[in-house]
């Protein structure tokens, strides 16, 4: 199954994910249809740092969508954990977000009635298992991403950086094989677009993999890889910095 | 699994918080239905309450069977102006021997004499009657003895007054040993009878009937000393009846023998009454009228609730869907965390039940108000309209209405039904929203 694109086989490191000859068309109601995704092959090792670029339309998002189990290819097959995850239920699909994947979006999305604390610990609610000392988990991650003082306050109380930081903290509660990012500094200036770069390059130098959507070079240039999107087919690969030795 | 539930609950509290105005909207129909079905099932209970309380009192076991004047002027005495009418000393002796369910019968003679002592006069009702009358109609004494056997027997003078009778003529001594005035004969009295509050009518064949101003007297010295004739004046001539029992009060031993029982004594009465001088009565007849009230309040019940519970529903279902819309964001998130399609099911299904759990308790709060309003809207009513007061039947005037668990349990755990059948449709119309589209709603 491995081709060009493919560095695990170089690499020797665990494959969390690979995506085989993923396509994705939406039927429009007029009977149009669109090629949103015409067959993209990756492959993605544990402590992966990925920037997914191109232009607008060019189906980043849509990529992610499947990447998160938001949604069914029309075709093509993605491995995650192991397993062919795409053709599985609404049921199945919930669980492996909820096991599997973090999400931190451009927007924040975070519960506007939940405070900080609250806000990370959503996904513990989800878990099919109980998880013992969630609170204490999440205070932690709190002061991981530099909110320790917030842990009360609602989101409409703090920042938008702040904000991302909440969303970050939220995405690794349930320890995430992938993080995936749709834009994370999009709605940030630079400077704190930076800090929360940091912060996504400190969780990856810990280990996690993150899969990032973005439109800002300097941004891409943190990642390890950069793959550039065109039409709904991967244009380019670049490899930015060697990965760290293991 | 209950933590989880709690916690459910709570998010559902803390969201509801977000729009009281609202949420406080929303409930007012729940909260309006849940107060209703407390209040008309009060009503209810409290009708059907009063209406065993009362054949408590006339015994259902009883069969009253009455002299009642009939309507022609035809008389037996022919011809004359007295009108001789009502039950026979032998109607008696009959129905004792020829109706085997009937464990006793009580005969009854009254007729309204003037009472007098010394220079105090009273209309009193005198009561010709025998010793088991009084353990029949439930008359406790504050002073002396009931009649005795012995004093029927053997025409003894004696008499027991009634709690006003005695006040009245005897308002400072101790009436016992006293002599009383009845026509030209005098009385000893014997006892005294505890008040007692009047007992009820049964639509138009029993009037309600007055114990405090009786004086009773045994049944054969009324029959020797006064007559079985009472004449009356009027307008200048003279009219007579001779009425020789008022009243026989029968008792059966089962209450299902109470219907045959009077209908066997109808037909015995009929072959020997040419005319309806007489009426058979049972009291409980009483639990008839009453149930025909509580049907008209199960009506009611039915539909107020039932319309204010389905306004009340479709007013939850309509602001759940806002909150549905409104936090479209919110499922998205919620979704794309790892909520399955059941998470927000019961997400938005424990809010509503939260919320018309909540409407609920308030219903339940109002439904605990029913007797001060009870109180409240009587009072008014005497004050503003009290010929219209006047004209309400008893049952309805004095209506007492009486709270019960059941109701109350009901009640709730239909606001919660409300809340999930109601809210189901919001809730599934949340869980399967597009979570893409859901996370790109504005
Ligand atoms: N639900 C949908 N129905 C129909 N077409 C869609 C839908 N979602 C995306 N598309 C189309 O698929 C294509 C890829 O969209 P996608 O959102 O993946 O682009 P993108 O690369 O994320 O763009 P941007 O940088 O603007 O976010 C676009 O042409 C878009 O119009
Ligand atoms: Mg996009």
């Amino acid at each position: 199954m491995s081709n060009a694109s493919s560095p695990a086989a170089a690499t020797g490191r665990k494959c969390v994910a690979r995506i085989v000859q993923l396509r994705k068309t939406y039927r429009l109601g007029n009977g149009l249809e669109v090629h949103a995704l015409r067959g993209v092959s990756l492959d993605f090792q544990e402590g992966d740092f990925v920037a997914i670029m191109g232009a607008s339309g060019s189906g980043k998002s849509t990529l992610l969508n499947l990447l998160g189990c938001l949604d069914h290819p029309t075709s093509g097959q993605y491995f995650l954990a192991g397993r062919d995850v795409s053709r599985l239920d609404d049921r199945a699909l919930s669980s492996i977000r909820s096991r599997y994947i973090g999400f931190i979006f451009q927007s924040y999305n975070l519960i506007p009635q939940l405070t900080v604390i609250e806000n990370i610990q959503v996904p513990l609610s989800y878990q099919r298992r109980e998880t013992p000392g969630g609170r204490e988990r999440a205070i932690r991650l709190a002061r991981l991403v530099g909110l320790g003082d917030r842990l009360h306050h609602r989101p409409a109380e703090l920042s938008g950086g702040q904000q991302q930081r909440v969303a970050i903290a939220r995405s690794i509660i349930n320890n995430p094989h992938i993080i995936l990012a749709d834009e994370p500094t999009g709605n940030l200036d630079s400077a704190t677009g930076a800090e929360i770069m940091d912060l996504l390059e400190a969780l990856n130098r810990a280990g996690r993999t993150i899969i990032m959507v973005t439109h800002e070079p300097d941004v891409a240039a943190r990642a390890h890889r950069i793959v550039r999107l065109r039409d709904g087919r991967i244009a380019d690969i670049s490899n930015n910095t060697p990965l760290p030795a293991s | 699994m209950f933590r989880r539930l709690v916690q459910k609950l709570r998010l559902g509290v803390s969201s509801l918080m977000l729009h009281k105005l609202r949420s406080a909207l929303a409930v007012l129909g729940i909260l309006i239905g849940v107060t209703a079905v407390i209040w008309l099932v009060a009503l209810g209970e409290g009708v059907s309450y009063q209406a065993q309380q009362q054949i408590k009192d006339l015994g259902a076991t009883n069969i009253i069977i009455r002299s009642v004047k009939p309507p022609q002027e035809s008389s037996r005495a022919g011809g004359s102006f007295f009108i001789e009418y009502g039950l026979l000393r032998e109607d008696y002796e009959r129905i004792l021997a020829n109706v085997p369910t009937i464990r006793r019968a009580v005969p009854m003679r009254e007729l309204v004499r003037e009472v007098r002592r010394m220079d105090r006069v009273l209309d009193a009702k005198v009561v010709g009657c025998t010793a088991d009358y009084f353990a029949l109609n439930h008359l406790s004494l504050v002073r002396g003895r009931f009649l005795a056997d012995l004093d029927d027997e053997q025409l003894e003078n004696v008499a027991v007054l009634g709690h006003k009778t005695a006040a009245v003529l005897f308002p400072y001594e101790d009436p016992i040993g006293q002599t009383v005035q009845i026509g030209a004969d005098f009385y000893v009295v014997v006892g005294q009878t505890a008040e007692r509050t009047a007992s009820a009518a049964i639509g138009g064949s029993l009037e309600a009937r007055e114990y405090d101003t009786d004086v009773y007297i045994p049944l054969s010295t009324l029959r020797w000393r006064i007559g079985d004739m009472v004449v009356t004046s009027r307008s200048g001539s003279r009219e007579g009846e001779i009425v020789q029992l008022s009243q026989i009060t029968a008792t059966v031993q089962d209450l299902d023998e109470v219907d045959p029982t009077a209908d066997v004594i109808r037909t015995l009465l009929e072959k020997y009454h040419k005319v309806a001088d007489y009426a058979v009565v049972v009291p409980k007849e009483l639990l008839r009228q009453a149930e025909m009230l509580r049907m008209l309040f199960n009506v009611l019940l039915i539909l107020i609730a039932g319309i204010s519970l389905l306004v009340g529903g479709i007013g939850i279902m309509n602001i759940m869907l806002a909150t549905v819309t409104e936090r479209t964001r919110e499922i998205g998130v919620r979704r794309a965390l790892g909520a399955t399609r059941q998470d927000i099911i019961l997400q938005f299904l424990s809010e509503t039940v939260v919320l018309t759990g909540m409407g609920g308790l308030l219903g339940v709060a109002l439904g605990f108000l029913c007797k001060p309003a009870v109180i409240a809207i009587r009072w008014g009513m005497q004050r503003i309209l009290p010929d219209v007061m006047a004209t309400l039947p008893a049952n309805i005037r004095n209506l007492e209405p009486r709270i019960t668990l059941w109701s109350i349990v009901v009640a709730f755990a239909i606001s919660m039904v409300v809340g999930v059948v109601f809210g189901l449709y919001p809730a599934r119309r949340a869980a399967y929203m597009d979570p893409i589209e859901a996370l790109r709603h504005e």
